[in-house]
């Protein structure tokens, strides 16, 4: 019971997205300011490029001794007072959570922004349990407050209008009352929505028995876990509970403070274009005896969830991402269709990569195909993960499996064979462009084409200028 | 049946194929913990310390983080009252319990209530120190410890922080092995005494979650002021 899955439907949700104004209005901040950031800040910093290359170096070295550093990240943990509890499923990582909420008898939990708590579908699964949990991180309280799952990795809510978001306040909030604004009235203003949401959040923060946040790294040296955030709500979500857990993933794991260092250097400017996050926080292990804050027990959930298949296979390149979000903000299919059209936790270029081996090819089939191939993701991305190639992977297993539709399968194969026979490829060219030019008439366009609806449903289809073909206009030219 | 632990390792053994035995392995693991080599590090901070200071107060106020540079230790609680003044705030602080803050003569500003502890819900403004500072991004290293409280830097709307020049180095890499080196003075490994957090802070709390528009004071600190003391005070 994750989060809901609706990749199947890829086709009618992309449909849908296309015709909501409200998300046109949302694609346009993501394809335009937050993909200017990234390459503002990277200018910047002369050493970018260089640095994208020893990040690409530290993950490829990390997995080549995956399973030494994670052993490594254990023992630096476990002796520093800290737990760790391996998770091979989603059903066994949300049951080790909802242990340890009920060993603290926790009615409330806070959470900080987690995508592999999404993965994991670990809300409702506390919600049935009868766990309140409350995500504390805007955006996430936002989709929260609206039932939704997160359209995009490091901005959940992005989707969303500020009247949207107002509507929500109103809706939920109804005795708020705070700096000016009286209970019922109504501000569109975000200054003024996100001073709301800090006075409403401001007492569960205390109130919580357990704080739950996610980990963008685990360091073997030290056995702590890092976060990078820049709202402070992780951060309070974990230093006000008695217990703090922090759900991650095994391939999260880089052998050394120098190596995180590194690592920072990129993320924040392919992620939201600043050079730090405001807060990136080392944790590690419950507070110590003379400490005067800080959680009393300290537990790591290491979620595998298919990650340890994907060693040695065509699928390693993918344990190299960082969660940063640039492949999405810089593609034009999600710019187009958003995140929620994807149907599950991971959208964009990276959940057409990543979706078809955790929730299986034939639910996540279109994802691939999802793709211009224009090559950008692969060009953001700071582990240089060949997103494209990837792609491509998973449509040839597609083919093969005789998961793509039969009509579109024999379509390839015909063209396959004519491809391999140039002169049945020539005479088919030919026939082709004599039936074009005739449906084009005089007007030199085609208004609809059987089987081409898809095209010509929105917009004409030229038709050609010559009943030639290129072979034999190349011929006429070359004489 | 064996446990999710074995049942993960054994699964990325196998992905490691003919590499998995490779005797060169955990040394390669092991040297790399013990020399935790640095990688490439951008120019930008390598610098004399004068400029690296100049560095970091330009990196913090690009961040709308104020810097007040004081002489000396003696004018802290001074300048810490002008900046209550000027922000109309009531003049009472949460300081952390920490040698330095204990240390400052806050006694000639009888009108500022000092209160030592941790952050709670009611404190609007905290006062702490910085373990270090990061000149290349503008970024303080603060700590957790038995007189530095992580909630401190968290909870109140104000966070005033009292740093010394000289804790200002270049990069993330110096400001690390700084804590590595002071942590190794005691009779352990420093790995043993690592604290339970490291606050690296860049400026206020900000989001971008309505609209992509940037508004600060999300949900820590509204307002990051920095009193700046000067080398040789």
């Amino acid at each position: 019971m994750s989060m809901e899955v609706t990749a199947q439907n890829f086709e009618a949700n992309a449909a849908k997205a296309l015709r909501d104004p409200n998300l046109r209005k949302a694609m346009g901040i993501i394809s335009g300011p937050m993909a200017s950031r990234r390459v503002e800040t990277a200018r910047e910093l002369p050493e970018f490029e260089a640095l994208r290359d020893e990040g690409v170096k530290i993950k490829n070295h990390v997995l080549q001794h995956i399973d030494l550093y994670l052993e490594k990240f254990e023992q630096q943990l476990t002796a520093r007072g800290g737990k760790l509890h391996w998770c091979r499923t989603p059903r066994e990582a949300r049951e080790t959570v909802l242990a340890l909420c009920r060993s603290r008898d926790a009615k409330i939990v806070t959470k900080g922004k987690s995508m592999v708590t999404e993965e994991i579908g670990l809300n409702d699964f506390l919600l049935e349990h009868g766990i309140t949990p409350v995500e504390t991180d805007l955006g996430e309280y936002i989709i929260q407050l609206a039932h939704e799952p997160p359209s995009h990795i490091i901005g959940p809510a992005l989707h969303k209008t500020r009247e949207q978001i107002a509507d929500l306040f109103e809706e939920h909030h109804p005795d708020y009352e705070l700096n000016g604004k009286k209970a019922g009235t109504r501000s569109t203003e975000p200054q003024v929505l996100v001073t709301e949401a800090r006075s409403v959040l401001r007492d569960t923060y205390f109130r919580a028995d357990v704080g739950i946040t996610g980990a963008n790294f685990l360091i073997a040296e030290t056995g702590a876990t890092v976060i990078v955030t820049n709202e402070g709500n992780g951060d309070l979500t974990q230093s006000l509970p008695k217990m703090h857990i922090a759900v991650s993933s095994i391939e999260k794991v880089i052998p050394t403070l120098e190596d995180l260092s590194t690592i920072l250097r990129v993320l924040a400017r392919s992620a939201t274009g600043q050079e730090m996050s405001c807060y990136t926080t080392l944790s590690c292990g419950p507070k110590r005896a003379e400490d005067i804050d800080g959680p009393e027990e300290f537990h790591v959930v290491l979620v595998d969830n298919g990650r340890s298949e994907m060693l040695g296979t065509a699928l390693q390149p993918l344990l190299r991402c960082i969660r940063c979000g640039a492949c999405m903000n810089n593609c034009p299919v999600y710019h187009s269709v958003g995140g929620h059209a994807y149907g599950w936790v991971y959208p964009g270029p990276i959940g057409a990569a990543l979706d078809p081996h955790m929730i299986g090819l034939e639910t996540a089939r279109h994802l691939p195909n999802a793709s211009t191939f224009c090559g950008k993701c692969e060009e953001v991305c700071p582990m240089r993960i060949p997103l494209p190639d990837i792609m491509r992977h998973w449509r040839e297993l597609a083919h093969e499996q005789q998961i793509t539709p039969p009509l579109q399968r024999w379509g390839i194969e015909a063209w396959a064979f004519a491809a391999k026979h140039p002169w049945l490829y020539r005479l088919g060219a030919r026939v082709a462009i004599a039936a074009l030019k005739l449906l084009g008439k005089d007007k030199g366009r085609i208004a609809s084409l059987p089987l081409a609806s898809g095209w010509t449903d929105g917009r004409d289809f030229p038709a050609p200028q010559s009943a030639d073909t290129f072979m034999s206009q190349y011929k006429k030219r070359s004489h | 049946m064996s446990s999710s632990r074995d049942r993960i390792f054994a699964t990325l053994r196998a992905g490691l194929k003919h590499t998995v035995d490779d005797p060169a392995r955990p040394a390669a693991v092991a040297e790399r913990i013990a020399s935790h080599p640095r990688n490439l590090l951008p120019q930008r901070a390598q610098l004399p310390h004068a400029e690296q200071v100049a560095l970091f107060t330009a990196k913090v106020e690009a961040l709308t983080v104020t810097v007040d540079s004081v002489a000396g230790v003696a004018d802290v609680p001074g300048r810490i009252a002008d900046y209550l003044a000027r922000h109309n705030l009531p003049s009472r602080l949460r300081v952390a319990p920490d040698p330095l803050l204990q240390s400052l003569p806050w006694s000639e500003r009888p009108m500022l209530q000092i209160d030592y502890g941790g952050g709670r819900s009611q404190d609007l403004v905290s006062v702490t120190p910085a373990f270090a500072a990061i000149a290349e991004t503008g970024t303080l290293m603060l700590q957790s410890s038995s007189t530095t409280p992580t909630t401190l830097h968290f909870v109140p709307d104000h966070h005033i922080v009292v740093l010394k020049e000289s804790q200002v180095t270049g990069t993330l890499e110096e400001a690390f092995q700084r804590l590595r080196d002071k942590l190794a003075k005691s009779d352990k490994d420093w790995v043993e005494n690592w604290p339970r957090t490291v606050n690296f802070v860049t400026g206020p709390s900000r989001t971008a979650d309505i609209e992509g528009v940037p508004v600060l004071g999300a949900h820590g600190p509204r307002r990051l002021h920095i009193v700046l003391i000067a080398d040789g005070a």
